[in-house]
């Protein structure tokens, strides 16, 4: 049998086709793929290898964290609830729905002085934005001025699709529940009157959103007329082309508008409301002191246990005031490290035993 | 139900008549009202076609006749319907089917497309692979259905292809063709219209079949006296019993009708093979798919792998937990709807339509919703991937070089791929014994004349006597005197005998081999078969010149004996046998052969010697030759037999009796009519061979050896070392059997053989079985073996199976003895449904093995020496039996763990994709909003995180094979299903869970209170929160994959991280662009939006960091704390001259210089060395020391490595 062996290798060996031609062996191919010998990097995660990750990670995250938080720490942030479920509070008085138009005035101090631009938010809890039949009530195309839509709304926007026989314009429940209280920011300075805080409305909106997802139906003529043939959502008092004064801030490319229509992830929310631009850089754009916020209030919110806010805060690059991202970093990092010290003991105990005998099995 | 769809959509053929009537030559009647029936044409179409549950009845055929329009399972025509519907009959494509239809119907969250989409990938892809198998089907049965075929048709012989053959057609088929159809024979060129047949590859039978033609066709034997054939045949339909035909021939002569009975002795079957006959011709009477070949066609893939049972079990467990989400979620939002504050505030009314349909109706399509939103923890694409893993996994098994046989030019062969992964969970090895630990290469070793035992040495008989040979070595001098000692039995020496004795001796010499080569149905290749026999006495060149052609091996290994010793048989033609003694020839005519059978266990021929004598001369195992015998040296020949079975020798006796003419004729006419017998021919049959075989004088007895294959004892070494139990199954004789065992290393001497043999009644097996129980109790520190034999197990298997399996449970290795098929099947079955429910492995070479291999969780076959039967009814065909460790240990481990993993990590990472939408619905009031984007929903499974799995479950090797084969103890590690017990799926399901909460609650904490997370103060939405957590998700999902994947090729790491970079690319471009034909704009530049923000960037980091951490702490401790077997194994440094020799090989360029150091490497480590390592080992190892007697009788080749 040996002889076999031999005889059989030798003709292998040499050309392929050499036992006569006819003998097309089966032979598989010998190549790395085939024979699962791909070249690779065969990492395993010991307690050697992970060691210094969980170090590094240790290390790195703790600074992270400190830093984030500390950034946080630096943001200036004031929130005022005006709801006024409280009866001492002075917008209680708007609760009842006999009051039209109803205005209140609260007060508040500033311990701090905010530097910076400085960002006006609305607030709104309990309010659901991301109920689904909520969410989905809208139409996109007559958002982005789409003329057929515009006449002819989305069937997802019923019951808000139609009000006597009209298309409504912008249709869907969540253009109708629009946010529409106005809100004054005054200083009480050392003068006797109160100064006016400017408010800027525009750049309170995604940038894509205001010039290429809404747009105004097509064509030169005043507003009005292109939505010509529409009627205003049913609770709204003005018509969407009177939104706003400004053209280029008006009908459906209305900022406060468009924010509104981005609806909230979780039924605690805030909207930008308006920002409030630095001036210079040798005056705080809000100085500490008293001011008082100024509402005009329409909203309604008391009927689902809501409350409205308003905030005023300052942003850092990463955005406003929240210690949880430092605070996990830091967390993280600890563990990190000292799972890594925990890991060293263990390693230095184990040592021992496990290179020895162990491993021949 | 099915059936009736089945119907519609053409898969079976309507309702037939019982019987049908077949005029030969496609004569119909000139007149009357005769509509043709149709049958099918003779097209063998191997796809698989679904069987019927509810008809039993149809059960039988798995393959169904088709229409006759249809060409292969898939026309052009139908593919779409019958692709679907056979889709769509998977439980889990029709899930999401209805899935999909719900969400059609009824106003969801998501839109249809997020299930439709996947689903119509899912069944793309399957549809894909399986129009690729049906192609391949398609060619090869084209291969068999273009053979060409002569039939007879207007009175010529016309050469047509196979797949034209019609029912009515009179096929000619040449000797040593196969049948291309069912014919009813009709006449043959031998006289009395018989012809022989072997149907090997229909039933495993390998011996001649005779069967006859009706004697008014049987005259017909040239094209032109057919053509004026008038004849009928009415038979039955098709059916799958390969035994039974019952039909009859009307046939028309000068106006004259005779009716003659057909029987199964005139069908000849599609896939048998005409032997020793020139020609027939026969009348085709089933073709195509209706042939019984056909019919019998089993469908291979009816196993069910144990990871595919615990992969519906964790289906179950998840559907569970989806119904529980979808009912706690449902009951939730109608606790909130209570009060309208919640469920219909001012800003969110309801239509009227909402308002006022009905509440059943309501919290129904509620219900639903909630199950259509979260039906995605169901993984669509799971089975998809899985059948893809197999499908793509399994051609490694067959590129395999290591599985490659070199000699024999066979690479291992895969028949099924659903099995891959059971090869990793193997606990019962059942192994046949001939051509699987053997050769099945025959060696005519010793033989015993008259009671005097010989040794064949160079073609030279060699008295085994105190007189020691020159030639003979040291080696059998001890072996003799070893066995001597062994067995404390003398040889019965012959020596110093007188010259008569000596002329008695010689005398019964001659009648001893004129028996071997005159007693077989070897046939001869007619090469020149002149110029042999010229030669001396010793002639050593006459075997290779005669080319000897044996259904067994024994018998060519015994005719070649004899041709070398020098009686030599040259050939039969007709009914005469030549055989040349000393140069001189004689010609034997030969009057009946009495066909071997496995109930009679001999066989017989009754020849006529020149000088006109009658001998019946029969051989068959020593169990049903000797009995019979009442002359010649019946006890010393008994003693040699069992000697020459300890050795490991296969035993036949030989036996013969002179017939008298009075007693020929006797015979003569009981054989005529018991082989033209209508009736119950087989009984007559076997009566009538019981009256001739009889009154037997023993002439001897011969012993054949059958080498043990390469490297079998460290095979099986391994496999025990494994923790697999090794049960050898074989049909020979005890003491053989037994000393195979031991020279295989399956028993070693320090085992406590037990012994459950010849027992005769219950109570006495039973009282045996209780004995050996106690002694396995009593003794439990030294290992047991057992061994059985046939008749034993029979009555063991009928009253006492619990015992039984108590005593073999506590065996470490058992060998059955004396089997039949069937019960190697059924101790199969025994063991398969004991209590721990064990996953078997036979291995078998032959056709008696073909049960086991069915039976068996996994079937192995080995490409041997007798056919292809085993090979082609097994789930897996390999050349040799050594290479069962590398398919176990290497592939078998590695399949399991990329399998296994591969099921993990789909639920795994379902859950993370579905639970932060569940837990959303807290936040929105159960209203079913989804967190994510339609398009991700859809994409999540089939884009995003499919890739990387399917890699891993392809490439993944998380040991060094090297090891894994030189660690067989590591095949522990995986054993009981180890990786997809509950508790490594609880693990895996926890840790989604803890992942999602992760996702989720992180980007909660991370909003507060909806803080702007941009730098310029605007805000995120409901959708850049969503997308927040699904672009952790993403990543983190993949890269816990990568910290599962330990074998990082380049094909990896292009997947992984392409994965990840895909999906920033997908995002950047479908939130680039408001798409015109998407109904909403939600994502429009959501994702860049996200990106732009600092705070996410971070957020992601920690969220990804933090979920992994878990997972790797977990990971570091078990490996520090605990560390498997596996882990410590993966420390090990692989042999670096192996590693470095195969990486040469992969890289240098000529194939040439390649092979040769692969070769070198092979001569090396083992190629040569097994002869080397199989003695070295006899000696050094104390387990085998004694076996050397075994080995020593083995052929004494020196290899020259």
């Amino acid at each position: 049998m040996a002889m076999n062996y031999n005889a059989k290798d030798e003709v292998d060996g040499g050309p392929p086709c050499a036992p006569g031609g006819a003998a097309k062996t089966r032979r598989p191919d010998n190549t790395a793929f085939k024979q699962q010998r791909l070249p690779a990097w065969q990492p395993i995660l010991t307690a050697g290898t992970v060691l210094p990750t969980f170090f590094i990670i240790g290390l790195i995250f703790i600074p992270i964290g400190i830093g984030i938080f500390v950034t946080s720490n630096n943001i200036r942030e004031i929130e005022i609830d005006y709801t006024g479920t409280d009866p001492s509070s002075p917008c209680s008085k708007c609760l009842s729905p006999d009051v039209t138009p109803c205005v209140c005035t609260i007060n508040f101090t500033l311990e701090q002085s905010f530097e910076g631009n400085v960002f006006m938010y609305y607030g709104l809890s309990n309010f659901y934005q991301n109920h689904r039949r909520y969410v989905k009530s809208r139409d996109d195309s007559q958002l982005n001025g789409d003329p057929s839509a515009l006449l002819n709304p989305s069937k997802e926007c019923e019951p808000y699709r139609s009000n006597e026989d009209k298309p409504i314009a912008p249709c869907g429940a969540i253009a109708n529940s629009m946010f529409n209280d106005t809100l004054e920011l005054f200083l009480i300075g050392n003068e006797s009157y109160p100064t006016l805080i400017p408010l800027k409305k525009k750049g309170i909106a995604w940038w894509t959103d205001k010039n290429v997802k809404f747009r105004n139906p097509p064509g030169g003529e005043p507003l009005e007329e292109l939505f010509k043939g529409t009627t205003k959502p049913v609770n709204w008092v003005k018509p969407v082309y009177r939104l706003d004064s400004e053209s280029d801030n008006n009908g459906f490319i209305n900022e406060d508008f468009i924010v509104w229509m981005r609806t909230a992830a979780l039924p605690t929310f805030r909207k930008l409301y308006r920002l409030i631009e630095r001036k210079n850089d040798l005056h705080p754009t809000l100085p500490a002191g008293r001011y008082y916020l100024n509402i005009t209030y329409n909203y309604p919110v008391h009927s689902f246990d809501g409350r409205k806010r308003m905030i005023l805060s300052t942003i850092s690059w990463m955005g406003g005031k929240n210690p949880f991202l430092g605070i996990a970093y830091i967390a993280v990092g600890s563990i990190s490290f000292l799972l890594g010290v925990v890991l060293l003991v263990i390693n230095h105990k184990y040592r021992n035993s496990s290179n020895t005998a162990d491993i021949t099995i | 139900m099915w059936c009736w769809i089945r119907r519609q959509l053409g898969f079976d053929p309507p309702h037939q008549t019982e019987t049908r009537t077949i005029y030969i030559a496609n004569r119909f009647p000139q007149s009357g009202l005769y509509t043709p029936q149709k049958f099918i044409d003779n097209r063998i179409i191997s796809s698989k076609s679904p069987e019927c549950n509810s008809q039993p009845h149809i059960l039988e055929p798995l393959v169904l006749p088709l229409p006759q329009e249809n060409m292969f399972q898939y026309t052009v025509w139908n593919f779409v319907p019958k692709t679907l519907f056979e889709q769509f009959r998977r439980v889990a494509n029709f899930y999401f089917l209805i899935i999909f239809l719900v969400q059609l119907m009824i106003d969801t969250p998501t839109s249809p497309i997020t299930s439709g989409l996947p689903l119509f990938f899912v069944i793309t892809v399957t549809a894909i692979k399986q129009g690729y198998e049906d192609w391949l089907r398609h060619n090869s049965d084209n291969e068999v259905n273009g053979a060409p075929v002569y039939v007879v048709r207007s009175g010529g012989l016309v050469k047509t292809r196979s797949k034209n053959v019609r029912v009515g057609d009179i096929v000619r088929v040449a000797k040593d063709e196969i049948f291309p159809a069912d014919l009813v024979l009709l006449s043959s060129d031998r006289l009395d219209g018989s012809c022989h047949v072997t149907t090997a590859s229909l039933d495993g039978e390998t011996n001649l079949k005779t069967h006859v033609a009706v004697p008014e066709t049987a005259v017909l034997q040239t094209v032109a006296s057919l053509d004026t054939l008038e004849a009928v045949i009415e038979c039955h339909q098709p059916e799958a019993d390969l035994y039974r035909f019952t039909g009859q021939m009307m046939i028309t002569q000068q106006l004259e009708e005779i009716l003659r009975p057909l029987g199964p002795e005139s069908l000849l079957l599609r896939g048998a093979r005409l032997k020793n006959t020139k020609e027939i011709f026969g009348v085709a009477v089933y073709t195509g798919m209706e042939t019984k070949m056909a019919l019998n066609y089993k469908s291979k893939s009816q196993k069910r792998s144990a990871v595919e049972k615990s992969m519906n079990t964790f289906l179950i467990i998840y559907l569970i937990i989806l119904i529980a989400e979808a009912i706690i979620s449902t009951i939730l939002k109608y606790s909130w709807q209570a009060e309208e504050k919640w469920d219909e505030p001012w800003y969110n009314q309801k239509t009227e339509h909402q308002r006022n349909s009905s509440k059943i109706l309501r919290f129904i399509s509620d219900f639903l919703a909630f199950l259509v939103l979260y039906n995605f923890i169901i993984p669509i694409s799971l089975y998809v991937t899985v059948e893809m893993q197999k499908f793509l996994g399994s051609f490694f098994i067959g590129w395999d070089l290591d599985l490659y046989h070199e000699e024999s030019d066979q690479k291992a062969q895969v028949n099924t791929s659903d099995l891959n992964e059971e090869l990793g969970q193997v606990e019962y090895v059942f192994t046949d014994k001939t051509g699987t630990l053997t050769e099945n290469e025959m060696q005519f070793r010793e033989c015993s004349i008259n009671g005097i035992k010989y040794q064949e040495s160079n073609g030279r008989l060699v008295s085994e006597g105190p007189t020691p040979d020159s030639s003979e070595g040291p080696f059998y001098r001890n072996s003799l005197s070893h066995l001597n000692n062994l067995s404390h039995l003398t040889t019965s020496s012959s020596f110093g005998t007188s010259l008569e004795n000596e002329i008695e001796l010689i005398k019964k010499h001659d009648l001893f081999f004129k028996a071997v080569s005159l007693c077989h149905t070897v046939q001869i290749s007619n090469v020149q078969t002149d110029g042999i026999g010229d030669g001396p006495w010793q002639s050593s060149l006459a075997p290779s010149q005669l080319e000897y052609y044996a259904s067994s091996p024994d018998e060519k290994a015994l005719v070649e004996a004899a041709a070398r010793i020098g009686i030599v048989f040259i050939g039969n033609s007709e009914d005469t046998m030549e055989v040349k003694t000393l140069g001189k020839l004689e010609r034997y005519k030969l009057l009946h052969v009495l066909e071997f059978d496995s109930d009679r266990r001999r066989m017989s021929v009754i020849v006529q010697a020149p000088s006109g004598e009658k001998f019946l001369f029969a051989k068959g195992a020593e169990s049903s030759v000797l009995p019979k015998c009442i002359g010649g040296e019946i006890e010393t020949t008994r003693i040699h037999v069992d000697e020459f079975a300890l050795k490991g020798l296969r035993t036949l006796c030989i036996a013969y009796r002179q017939l008298t003419s009075k007693e020929y004729e006797d015979i003569d006419r009981r054989l005529f009519e018991a082989r033209t017998a209508l009736q119950q021919r087989e009984e007559k049959l076997a009566d009538v061979f019981q009256f001739i075989e009889k009154d037997l004088v023993l002439l001897g007895a011969t012993a054949v050896e059958d080498r043990l294959q390469d490297k079998v004892p460290e095979t099986i070494e391994a496999l025990r070392m494994a923790g697999i139990k090794v049960w050898v199954l074989t049909g020979d004789k005890h003491e053989t059997a037994v000393s195979v065992s031991l020279s295989c290393g399956h028993f070693h001497r320090t085992m406590n053989i037990l012994e459950l043999t010849n027992q005769k009644s219950d109570s006495e097996c039973a009282e045996q079985l209780r004995q050996l129980a106690r002694r396995i109790e009593e003794d439990h520190v030294i290992q047991h073996g057992l061994v059985v034999d046939g008749t034993s197990l029979s009555l063991a298997l009928r009253e006492h199976e619990k015992l039984f399996m108590d005593v073999c449970r506590n065996c470490s290795a058992v060998l059955c003895c004396r089997m039949a098929p069937l019960q190697k099947a059924k101790v199969i079955r025994l063991i398969k449904i004991s209590p721990e429910k064990p996953i078997t492995l036979a291995v078998g070479d032959g056709a008696n093995d073909v049960s086991m291999i069915q039976e068996a969780h996994v079937g192995i076959g080995i490409m041997g020496k007798e056919g292809r039967q085993a090979a082609r009814n097994s789930d897996y065909a390999i050349a040799r039996f050594k290479f069962l460790s590398k398919l176990l240990f290497v592939h078998g481990h590695f399949y399991y763990i990329r399998i296994a993993t591969l099921v993990q990590y789909f639920f795994y990472k379902n859950v993370c994709f579905i639970t932060p939408q569940f837990l959303y619905q807290f936040y929105c009031l159960f209203s079913q909003q989804t967190l994510y984007d339609s398009v991700y929903l859809t994409l999540y499974n089939i884009c995003f995180t499919s890739l990387p799995i399917l890699v891993y479950s392809l490439l993944e090797q998380h040991i060094d094979p090297h090891i894994l084969q030189n660690k067989p103890t590591l095949y522990r590690d995986i054993s009981k299903n180890r990786q997809l017990s509950i508790k490594t799926f609880l693990y895996w399901t926890i840790l989604g869970f803890s992942h999602a909460f992760i996702f989720f609650f992180g980007s909660c904490f991370l909003m507060g209170k909806d803080i702007s997370l941009l730098g310029n103060g605007q805000m995120f939405g409901n959708w850049t929160f969503g997308t927040l957590v699904f672009t952790v998700m993403v990543i983190t999902v993949t890269v816990k994959m990568a910290l599962e994947t330990h074998f990082w090729t380049w094909i990896n790491h292009f997947v992984t991280w392409g994965s990840i970079i895909f999906y920033f690319v997908f995002s950047f471009f479908y939130g680039g662009i408001l798409w015109p034909f998407l109904g909403s704009q939600n994502m429009y530049f959501v994702f860049i939006q996200l990106l732009s923000s600092g705070s996410a960037w971070f957020a992601i980091i920690l969220m990804v960091v933090t979920c992994l951490f878990l997972d790797i702490v977990k990971k570091v401790f078990d490996r520090q704390l605990h560390p498997t077997n596996t882990e410590k194994a993966q420390l090990i440094k692989t042999n670096s001259s192996v590693k470095c020799l195969d990486s040469m090989c992969c890289f240098s360029e000529g194939e040439a210089t390649c092979a040769s150091v692969g070769r070198m490497l092979e001569r090396v480590i083992g190629r040569c060395s097994p002869t080397h390592v199989s003695r070295l080992w006899s000696a050094s190892d104390p387990f085998y020391t004694n076996d050397r007697s075994i080995l020593t009788l083995s052929t004494m080749e020196s290899s020259t490595c």
